[in-house]
């Protein structure tokens, strides 16, 4: 789950990392004030869940009250379109009105869970301001990688040798240090998956501040993450993924007209790119999960018929933890008198699969019934384009 | 010969009173499993299906009953003790079926096995079954399995089953089939299953199915190339229409860079003599060609 950087910069203040003085404003005039607040001349932020902002013309220098107020009323109800986003862009609700700073220099500082280490890395660069691909292809030398022991945490041993690999000077050093184990502190706090800090700015006066702040919290952990988890913003996300993470869901939302219910993330995935190689559109990737009732898949099914583009829909469940015939039950409970023509095109193969492929047969739906997804392709060639 | 689990294997299921332990509890059961004890904490001195002792702890289930490999089906907030405490508990192999296990818990929790000297298998994977030995650990449909020579390791579960389904179509059996799971960090990687497939007489050919993210694909075949893998292996990477970034976190892809990508891993495993499935209806048939060059 992403974090507006808003909430993320109030997230750093508490850890004691240094943002600029800044208000969040929902309105024109709440932008004003904030504005004559920080002296007039200020940034203001367009707040949505995508990077890129500064180039679509979400981050705009003011030099005036007035101007930040006429800057909001441009950027506030509209959609910013980066291009991370798509074409149809992400609702801007709210701006972050901030202080400008003397900037000496920009860093790059980044927190991911690594698989291979089995822990976190801390990620730094000087090159900050640019995004971290960037850097990676075009100088990879100035990528640093800390692997952090999660007994002892990220030392400040380690904060001044990336320092110095950064070329900072000891003033900055020694502010950057207290600062990046305090960054470590929260990363493990609240279950984080990633946090991005470009720019971490060094001041003229060498004081180290997050200019911009990205955090992604762990999905898994938001049970025991309660407060933060309220801070959903679902205006970023698709409607239909918004729902699907409702109900915990692993649904992502694409452009084609064939609906793909499918049980584990690789069986979706390799359905996904079959219907693809054979020339169709898979209109979403899902995962029906292991374990789920009638109830559960019922709610499945529905959320991917809710997507207007499809046009049939392919179930590929191979029976494990999920049983065929709960997913049957599930299909027959869904599908309501709008979509009893929809073509379904069923593969069921392990637990309970004979009960499964009963069931469908008798609920009296448009069930087209193939033993593996080469049959599948040949059926939706001979449905033709719907 | 099989690798992991064998007739020997006695297995304790964590969670064995709950909906999904109790259902694959009985079909391991079914199977041939030798399910030894169940534990549910608080329920020790029941039976489960009137024959199966369960246990308050898993402890307990080592000392009375003997169990040397569990499984988990604790739910994802329980999980991480459960595992800690079978490896606490001396148990060498450990599976965790368990999905959506907090990455943060998986940090420590993997270092405790490896420090305790068990190993760990996922979590969030379909466990691993040897159908020569009638053993089957985890969630697979054990029917689709057929005893032979063919190794199968996967980070999916489901696409697990898909594989192994068309081998035994083709008349190929499995040796052992190990799901390793899906997240980000888990107790076993590709490569040290592939190490067992190496040193096991038994199995002739591997199948390896991988997916976008991370570079475990890129670690097995530089263990391939470096450590000489003599067995010739055919694969199949999944995720080529997966849309960019959906998945990964923003810093994520940098730790790995363009290495997350299917066709980069596809490459990868190329250039160390692997074989691609050109589809993920082809294991079957491609692992045919293969044997067949091979005698």
């Amino acid at each position: 789950m992403k974090l507006h950087e808003y909430q993320a910069k109030e997230l750093l203040a508490t850890y004691k990392v240094r943002v600029p003085r800044g208000f969040t404003a929902y309105t024109s005039s709440e932008t004003r004030k904030a504005a004559q607040n920080l002296g007039g001349s200020c940034v203001v932020k367009a707040q949505v869940h995508a990077g890129g902002r500064g180039k679509a013309g979400g981050v705009r220098l003011v030099s005036s009250p007035q101007e930040a107020e006429l800057v909001a009323g441009e950027l506030l109800g509209t959609r910013l379109v980066t291009f991370q986003t798509g074409p149809e862009g992400v609702p801007v609700n709210a701006v972050l009105v901030e202080e400008t700073l003397e900037v000496e220099r920009e860093l790059y500082i980044g927190m991911v869970i690594d698989g291979s280490t089995g822990g976190a890395v801390l990620i730094a660069s000087k090159a900050g301001g640019m995004e971290i691909e960037q850097i990676a292809t075009e100088s990879p030398d100035l990528v640093h990688q800390v692997p952090i022991d999660p007994i002892v945490g990220l030392q400040p041993f380690q904060c001044r040798l990336l320092s110095g690999l950064m070329g900072l000077t000891n003033e900055a050093t020694r502010a950057i240090t207290p600062l990046l184990v305090a960054l470590y502190q929260l990363f493990v706090d609240v279950d984080c998956s990633m946090v991005e800090i470009n720019p971490m700015v060094v001041t003229t006066n060498q004081e180290i501040v997050a200019l911009d702040a990205k955090i992604t919290l762990d999905d898994n952990a938001l049970y025991r993450q309660k407060a933060l988890a309220e801070l959903r913003d679902e205006s970023q996300e698709d409607p239909l993924e918004a729902e699907a993470l409702r109900k915990s869901i692993a649904y992502v939302k694409l452009d084609g007209d064939v609906g793909c219910l499918v049980n584990g993330a690789g069986l979706a995935m390799a359905t996904m790119d079959t219907v693809r190689a054979a020339g169709f559109e898979p209109a979403n990737f899902l995962d029906v999960g292991g374990g789920a009732d009638p109830e559960r898949v019922a709610d499945t099914v529905r959320l991917v018929l809710k997507d207007s583009n499809v046009k049939r829909v392919l179930v590929n469940v191979f029976g494990g933890i999920a049983r065929c015939d709960e997913i049957a039950k599930g299909i027959v409970l869904a599908m309501s008198k709008d979509h009893q023509l929809t073509p379904i095109i069923v593969r069921f193969l392990g637990t309970n699969m004979e009960e499964g492929k009963r069931i469908l047969q008798e609920s009296g739906l448009n069930v087209h019934p193939i033993s593996d997804l080469t049959e599948g392709i040949a059926v939706l060639k001979g449905l033709g384009t719907a | 010969m099989t690798i992991l689990v064998d007739n020997n294997s006695r297995i304790v299921v964590q969670g064995i009173t709950g909906r999904q332990g109790g259902f694959h509890a009985s079909q391991m059961l079914e199977y041939g499993t030798k399910v030894v004890a169940g534990v549910t904490p608080g329920r020790g001195g029941e039976l489960f299906q009137n024959k199966v002792p369960v246990f308050g702890s898993v402890d307990g289930s080592v000392k009375e009953a003997g169990a040397n490999v569990s499984i988990i089906y604790v739910p994802a907030p329980g999980a991480a003790d459960a595992m800690l405490e079978a490896a606490d508990a001396g148990i060498p192999l450990i599976i965790c079926i368990t999905e959506g296990v907090p990455q943060r818990d998986m940090i420590g929790v993997s270092r405790y096995i490896r420090k305790k000297g068990s190993r760990l298998i996922g979590p969030n994977c379909p466990g691993v079954i040897s159908p020569a030995h009638r053993c089957k650990i985890g969630i697979m449909p054990g029917e689709i399995h057929k005893p032979g020579t063919v190794g199968v390791v996967s980070r999916s579960g489901t696409l697990t089953y898909e594989a192994v389904n068309q081998l035994t179509l083709a008349g190929i059996g499995q040796s052992t089939c190990v799901g390793i799971g899906g997240d980000p960090i888990v107790g076993s990687s590709f490569v040290e299953i592939l190490e067992l497939f190496e040193a096991d007489p038994e199995t002739e050919a591997t199948v390896l199915i991988g997916e976008i993210g991370g570079t475990k694909e890129q670690e097995a075949a530089e263990f391939i190339r470096s450590r000489g893998y003599t067995k010739p292996l055919v694969f199949l990477i999944v995720g080529q229409s997966a849309p960019p970034g959906k998945r990964m976190g923003h810093a994520g892809a940098i730790i790995t860079g363009i290495a997350a990508l299917a066709s980069e891993k596809t490459r990868a495993l190329k250039e160390v003599g692997g074989i691609a499935a050109p589809t993920a209806g082809e294991i079957g048939s491609t692992m045919l060609t293969v044997l067949g060059n091979k005698t």
